[in-house]
């Protein structure tokens, strides 16, 4: 079924009747050429691009829970291509281009907004490094624009420019940078796999994965065993757990990121915003409800929740940096569980397993790498070789020293990415 | 309408305020909504996405509809549960999402078309044409969306954070609240209850109860009473326990001076964090709608709060009231309002077999299937058994049943379990560590049943917190039993709405499990059901009924959607109290700071600390002009800087000089005493993580600097050295950054300017170049290290702390009359720069000692943190970036750090990128612009050209790469 | 949250400074190969439940073992990882 604006109003006029469901629920089949462990953003894009771009059919996705369950359904919807590093560029700047084109694609509004991200600095040395992530950005064919004081102040009149504990300088500016609704994007790949044959099974928790001479079999679940040409893990937040089923050890330590959402307010704040000196970052939502979050909670959890000190932590940052938002009351907040690698960057590979694949290490960057992820990982997947925006995201990085991507620089303790 | 004689508060002393701007007279206690109710006003708000009218529907914190602004200018605060705003004199309402009226509202138009609004409607249309999106749509959808707004203002208002700690926190002090605390308090443990009214009692205070043969809100007061007389006991009123965390930390939010005036004193609001060893949640129970057709008209109200308002604020909701339920409470409603001399229409009971002993019409086993009145109610259909009747009615009150509060309990995950008896959710045993539910919050719905079940949690936490509970004598009460008979959709023409905030209806949750969004999340998250304001506190347990019926599938097996803190919305003024300004982080200052202050320097932040950025003297109009002046003064005569914001760790032990062995790349146990070495650490992963100095002052003792940004950083990990690889090592770390006020005196006349000074005067041999030595400076000992970062022959003298703003303005009088001064920041970044020198700018985590040149200051001959991971082959491979000068090929403008670097005739793009500058500067000394910067195999390609390219800037130039030395590479002045 | 420190007692979270797991503290000897480093370094067991990490108790200066478990969050208690070590 197609969507359309008149395909609204014609059901509005006939009582919305003919509505079909938006994907199947079917039963796992005994054996499938490729099964995708976790029915995330990641998985969802892959079996779309798997069906879509690779022509494959016999795909199952499956899903501890419903669909849509992970990060994707719990984030801040940021969505930029604002990295600097070699590898992250290309990869990011091909995700966003993705994006750009992503309603007409899926047939499904996934609200992507593109109404400027805005990266502040502090001090004249974050203003050097972002001017080299700027000109990054622009070397990819991405834009950055850097805002002075003053420029920050005709894009955020409502900054504390007079009293803040550590002034705005600038900032870094990418008008491309936005925001989508998260739960959309999940539903709108979800729908095109369903569409293309992908049988998508939700409630199906996997249990093993079978190996026999190094070549994988097939995986078994809490619905029975499911053999399978190739498998492929992409349940970022379990990366470990699933991983530890095939004998692996990943370079994933897990960890919580909070996020908090106010009650809905009229228009106030039109960009993504993000304060340099203090992990806050801001946008307001379609519904009128202030979007925000900070740093991780920093200690490893799977708790899906997290705790006042680093709550508190975001609301003084809000405090200080806008406190024009004072008298808004947050409304709810939550956790996610993040997979964080040893350089914040993500990791896209074969296995030494034959026909086990990996994608996990998204670190809190993984909503925006939706699109991205999942056209490369398909064509990894189908190809057996790596895409080309892709290619660096290897899992042996960290063995070579070679291609690290670390854009903190904070180095490879995982949580301090 | 008010009734005299009805209710708790004192009519005699009015107290007025605005609605709109219409005045409006209250009286002392009521609230808003009483208050409004008092005036006859039913319409109080608009719904969310159609903007139908709304009413009143609750009298506590989980109203839906009447939500308002109060206050204007910056202290306007949007979104406030007028069932919770205490009036006082002067108080503005104002309603909210209306224009331009809330009688006469444009976009309620939005009603009109709701037949192509349903749920999710927005994710099918408005793709075509994408660009329409950011410029049309959701601009549109933005508009209307949204409740109050926010002033635009800066908070002008106080806000505070405590914190509290305490043997048992009670949460809600209704009967079962209270006599868990009282249980508690006599048997000796430390008590804080809190109770988000601003008076305590719960449900005693809306209702005509006895207990022991007294009202319910007088056993109440007298319990209250008894509570504050005890030492060991805080009350804290008008709290809100809003949310549950790790380890028995609660949040709570305290409204401690929203009922009154803001007077600039008293907080509005202050933020809790109660630390408790065990919790009892009391907080009782919510009542629930029923989704009848057109359920939402003002004047349609829970029954609970049509008592409520009139026991407690002797308020009639209505002049002719029906009564809708199905469950024997909602009788409680038509008894309490004939008793008060209320016209009661009519008692509907959709239980057939319902017993209904009361004066007045009752119509049982009927269904309300019809409403009307289009800004408030009018007249409501009844199906009875034999047709249909219609009564003329201005107030509903509906009673679906009631729903536990359990929703404390659920935040750590755990899930409440079904209870067929009372068809709700009610909390297990264990789902938060150290809390126990009790009273109407545990499932328990009757007065004597809430009064023992709260004494019994109360004697069980005494017991655990090893205190012992004497014999309660239990209250007499009522123990009327709690019979419903379940009642979730009433079908009839009209939406049945559930989520009345986000105006969403049966009609929307049967679509989404038509379209397989049959997950409770994936209804809830297609629907927007619970995603408003009261977070489905009135309408989740409903709506659930609802998916469950449409998927075929029990309600406890269809489960409930995630409880998640907080439980009322906290305002982020209130936890981030404290933090608005300069209260975000502390403030650092060095001992020369008013001294810097006083000559003009504007102070920049360096970290926590603020440091000079350059002394501007008469004449100079750019801080280039001064920064210029700074250099060459330090060249050619002496400056001074304060240099004790960098980290100075003292390290002490047989063992400093192998400790140091291990943390350094290079020896530090060769060094001899009474000198000075540069030192290299690296992280474990082989990247550069500080640089500084490691002086020896004896065979076991040193004392080691590091930059100033990483100075915690570096004694954390110095620690963990210690203390986790090597505690086979005997050595003891302290940081003595703090102790030690320290200034570089730096340039040719810095030895002339010091032996000036220090009692016992210094040459070459007595101390040498990386030298130092203990040093007596009028009288005060200090240290003096003949160390330099500019390239100058220069020193570092540090005397305790307490002297070091007497000793900073001596060093610069002395320095200007050697025709030299101050500098700041900007020129010792110039000077450092023109040595090659580096910072974080260049070590900023992702270079290692190879890339900046360094890895020869890796001993082989020991192993010391980060020297295996160095060794990696991608570490060491000669195309990596490695550190360059960069000096332009004839005129530039200027050069920008941020710049990439390119051949020269490259395009610009990043599949040709071959580095970027970090640093940059004017060099009045080499009269030239340079720059440093990485360059892939750089070391390899001086002499060559490239093109330093910014975007961001539009600067472009081409430099030759050089080494990174500029200026005087043979080091002659260090030592001359 | 609250976190054990062993010489200061149960304190509040905001005052440690967390690290990762306590596999760090199996530094291999300098001689084992590069990939067996690399390993240690970026591989984690990063288990659902119990567990023992690092953590810094940043008033006292104590580095410290804590026994914890990243599913429900409870912490069972530290011991010094110098006494660990020992």
């Amino acid at each position: 079924m197609r969507y359309s604006g008149f395909k609204v109003f014609t059901e509005g006029l006939t009582g919305n009747k003919g509505w079909k469901p938006v994907w199947r629920d079917p039963e796992p089949k005994s054996e499938y050429d490729i099964v995708l462990i976790g029915g995330g953003g990641h998985g969802l894009s892959t079996a779309y691009y798997l069906a879509k771009n690779h022509g494959l059919k016999n795909i199952a996705v499956l899903e501890k829970g419903y669909i849509g369950s992970g990060n994707i359904g719990r984030n801040t919807t940021i969505v930029r291509a604002n990295y600097f590093l070699p590898g992250n560029s290309e990869f990011y700047s091909h995700s966003l281009k993705l994006w750009e084109n992503l309603e007409a694609e899926l047939n499904y509004n996934v609200m992507h907004s593109q109404r400027g991200l805005i990266n502040l600095f502090h001090s004249d040395g974050q203003r050097d490094a972002f001017a080299r992530r700027g000109n990054a950005m622009i070397n990819q064919g991405d834009d950055a624009i850097l805002l002075d004081r003053e420029g920050v102040r005709q894009h955020l009149p409502y900054l504390d420019f007079d009293n803040i504990r550590f002034p705005v300088y600038g900032a870094l500016f990418h008008p491309r940078g936005g925001t989508a609704r998260h739960d959309a994007v999940a539903w709108g790949y979800a729908r095109g796999a369903d569409m293309r044959g992908v049988d998508l099974i939700q409630n199906c928790e996997v249990t093993g994965i079978d190996i026999e001479g190094g070549q994988v079999r097939g995986v078994r679940t809490s619905r029975g065993v499911i053999r399978a040409k190739k498998v492929a893990m992409v349940a970022a937040g379990r990366s470990g757990q699933v991983a530890a089923m095939a004998g692996m050890r990943l370079p994933i330590e897990s960890h919580i990121l909070q996020a908090f959402v106010t009650e809905g307010l009229k228009p106030v704040i039109h960009h993504v915003v993000s304060f340099g000196m203090g992990h806050f970052y801001i946008s307001q939502s379609d519904k009128g409800g202030l979007v925000f979050g900070g740093d991780l909670d920093f200690y490893s959890s799977y708790a899906q929740r997290g705790n006042l000190p680093m709550k508190e932590h975001v609301m003084e940052a809000a405090m200080t940096l806008m406190p024009m938002i004072g008298k808004a009351r947050v409304l709810r907040s939550w956790g996610g569980v993040m997979d964080m690698s040893p350089d914040g960057s993500p990791i896209i590979d074969k296995t030494h397993i034959d026909g086990l694949f990996v994608n996990c290490g998204w670190n809190y960057g993984g909503f925006k790498a939706v699109p991205a992820s999942g056209w490369a990982y398909a064509h990894l997947i189908a190809t057996g070789e790596p895409h080309e925006t892709a290619k660096r995201y290897r899992l042996d990085r960290f063995r070579t020293g070679r291609g690290i991507m670390d854009e903190e620089g904070t180095g490879s303790q995982h949580n301090l990415h | 309408m008010r009734i005299a004689g009805k209710g708790l508060i004192d009519t005699s002393k009015t107290v007025s305020f605005s609605f709109d701007g219409r005045r409006i007279e209250g009286a002392e206690g009521d609230t808003v909504t009483s208050a409004l109710l008092a005036n006859d006003i039913r319409l109080v708000a608009r719904s969310f996405k159609y903007h139908r009218p709304r009413g009143i529907l609750t009298a506590g914190s989980e109203e839906p509809n009447a939500l308002v602004t109060t206050g204007s200018g910056a202290g306007a605060e949007p979104n406030v549960r007028a069932t919770m705003v205490e009036i006082h004199e002067g108080l503005e309402v104002k309603s909210q999402n209306r224009w331009p009226s809330l009688g006469f509202d444009v976009l309620s138009v939005n009603d009109l078309a709701a037949p192509f609004f349903g749920a999710g409607f927005y994710y099918k249309t408005f793709m075509w044409p994408g660009a329409l999106w950011e410029k049309l749509y959701e601009p549109l959808i933005r508009r209307a969306a949204g409740l109050g707004a926010l002033s635009g203002d800066n908070n002008e208002d106080r806000y505070e954070r405590a914190y509290a700690f305490c043997d048992l926190l009670v949460i809600g002090a209704g009967p079962a609240g209270l006599m868990a605390a009282l249980t508690a308090a006599r048997a000796g443990a430390d008590v804080i209850l809190a109770d988000e009214d601003s008076r305590m009692g719960g449900r005693l205070l809306a209702e005509c109860e006895e207990i022991d043969g007294k009202p319910g809100h007088i056993w109440a007061a007298e319990a209250v009473a008894e509570l504050a007389g005890m030492e060991n006991v805080r009350l804290m009123p008008r709290t809100t326990v809003t949310g549950a965390y790790d380890q028995g930390t609660y949040g709570a939010l305290e409204r401690v001076g929203l009922h009154k005036a803001a007077d600039g004193h008293l907080p509005r609001e202050c933020f809790w964090r109660i630390v408790a060893r065990r919790s009892i949640l009391a907080a009782g129970a919510l009542e629930r709608p029923i989704a009848f057709p057109d359920n939402d008209r003002p004047g349609i109200m829970n029954a609970g709060a049509v008592r409520a308002y009139l026991n407690r604020w002797g308020v009639a909701a209505g002049k002719r009231v029906a009564v809708y339920g199905n469950n024997d409470g909602a009788h409680q409603t038509a008894r309490d309002l004939m008793d008060a001399g209320v016209e009661v229409a009519a008692v509907i009971d959709s239980r057939k077999d319902a017993s209904v002993a009361l004066d007045a019409p009752v119509i049982t086993g009927g269904r309300v299937i019809a409403t009307s009145g289009r800004l408030g109610l009018e007249e409501i259909t009844v199906a009875t058994g034999s047709g249909q009747e219609r009564l003329k009615v201005d107030c509903l009150a509906v009673s679906g049943g009631w729903n536990p509060t359990v929703h404390l309990a659920c935040h750590m995950n755990g899930r409440p379990v079904w209870d067929e008896a009372i068809q709700s959710f009610v909390p297990k045993a264990g789902m938060i560590p150290g809390m126990e539910a009790a009273g109407a919050a545990n499932g328990v719905f009757s007065t004597a049943g809430c009064l023992a079940d709260g004494a019994k949690a109360g004697e069980a936490a005494a017991a655990d917190l090893g205190k012992k509970a004497s014999k309660t004598k239990m209250p007499k009460a009522s123990d009327s039993a709690y019979r419903l008979e379940p009642l979730w959709v009433v079908e009839g023409k009209g939406r049945q709405w559930l989520d009345f905030q986000n105006d969403v209806t049966v009609k929307d949750v049967r679509l989404a499990a038509k379209e397989n969004y049959r997950s409770v999340e994936h209804m809830k998250r297609y629907t927007t059901q619970g995603m408003a304001p009261d977070q489905g506190k009135n309408s989740n347990v409903g709506a659930l009924a609802v998916l469950a019926d449409a998927t075929g599938r029990g309600i406890p097996e269809t489960g409930t959607t995630t409880y998640r803190p907080p439980f009322v919305p906290v305002s982020i003024a209130a936890m981030g109290a404290g933090a608005q300004g300069k209260g975000f982080a502390p403030q650092r200052f060095t001992t020369s700071h008013a001294a810097s202050v006083e000559r003009g320097a504007p102070m920049i932040e360096a970290g926590m600390w603020y440091r000079p950025s350059y002394f501007p003297r008469p004449g100079e109009k750019t801080w280039r002009q001064a920064c210029d002046r700074e250099v060459t003064m330090v060249r050619e005569a002496v400056g001074i800087c304060d240099v004790s914001t960098l980290g100075k760790i003292d390290v002490q032990g047989p063992d400093a000089a192998a400790f140091l062995d291990f943390v350094y790349t290079n020896t530090m146990s060769t060094l001899p005493v009474g000198k000075v070495r540069y030192g290299l650490m690296l992280r474990e992963d082989g990247h550069v993580m500080d640089d500084g100095t490691c002086a020896r002052f004896g065979e076991g003792h040193f004392v080691i600097t590091t930059t100033t940004a990483a100075a915690a950083l570096v004694m954390r990990h110095l620690e963990f050295v210690a203390q986790g690889l090597r505690p086979d090592l005997d050595v003891q770390l302290v940081s003595v950054t703090e102790q030690w006020a320290q200034f570089g005196v730096v340039g040719p006349k810095s030895r002339d300017l010091l032996n000036d000074l220090l009692d016992a005067p210094i040459s070459d041999e007595t101390l040498p170049y990386m030298g130092h030595q203990a040093a007596q400076v009028m009288g005060v000992r200090g240290r003096l290290f003949r160390i330099s970062f500019s390239g100058e022959h220069a020193y570092e003298l540090a005397v305790p702390a307490r002297f070091g703003e007497a000793l900073y303005r001596v060093l610069v009088a002395r320095a200007e009359m050697l025709g030299g001064g101050a500098y700041g920041m900007e020129a010792l970044n110039v000077l450092r720069i023109e040595k090659g020198h580096i910072t974080h700018a260049e070590i900023h985590g992702r270079t290692t000692a190879f890339d900046i040149g360094f890895d020869k200051m890796i001993s082989r001959k020991k192993d010391c943190v980060g020297q295996k991971m160095a060794a990696r082959e991608g570490m060491v491979e000669e195309s990596r970036e490695q550190l360059v000068g960069l000096k332009p090929v004839g005129a530039v403008k200027q050069l920008t750090a941020g710049a990439h670097i390119f051949v020269e005739d490259a395009q610009a793009k990043r599949e040709n990128d071959q580095g970027y500058v970090t640093s940059v500067c004017y060099s009045p000394t080499v009269q030239s612009f340079l720059g440093l910067g990485f360059l892939k195999n750089g070391r390899a390609r001086y002499g060559e050209r490239v093109r330093l390219v910014d975007h961001l800037r539009g600067v472009e130039a081409v430099c030759e790469v050089v080494n990174p030395v500029f200026f005087d590479p043979e080091g002659g002045r260090l030592r001359g | 949250m609250r976190v054990v420190c062993p010489h200061c007692g149960e304190r509040d979270r905001r005052e440690f400074t967390y690290q990762g797991a306590a596999e760090i503290l199996d530094r291999p000897a300098p001689e084992v190969e590069n990939d067996a480093w690399a390993d240690y370094l970026h591989l984690r067991e990063n288990p659902a439940g119990e567990t023992r990490d690092m953590w810094y108790h940043d008033p006292c200066g104590a580095w410290i073992v804590m026994h914890r478990d990243t599913v429900s969050h409870a912490v069972h208690g530290g011991e010094l990882a110098s006494e660990v070590r020992k």
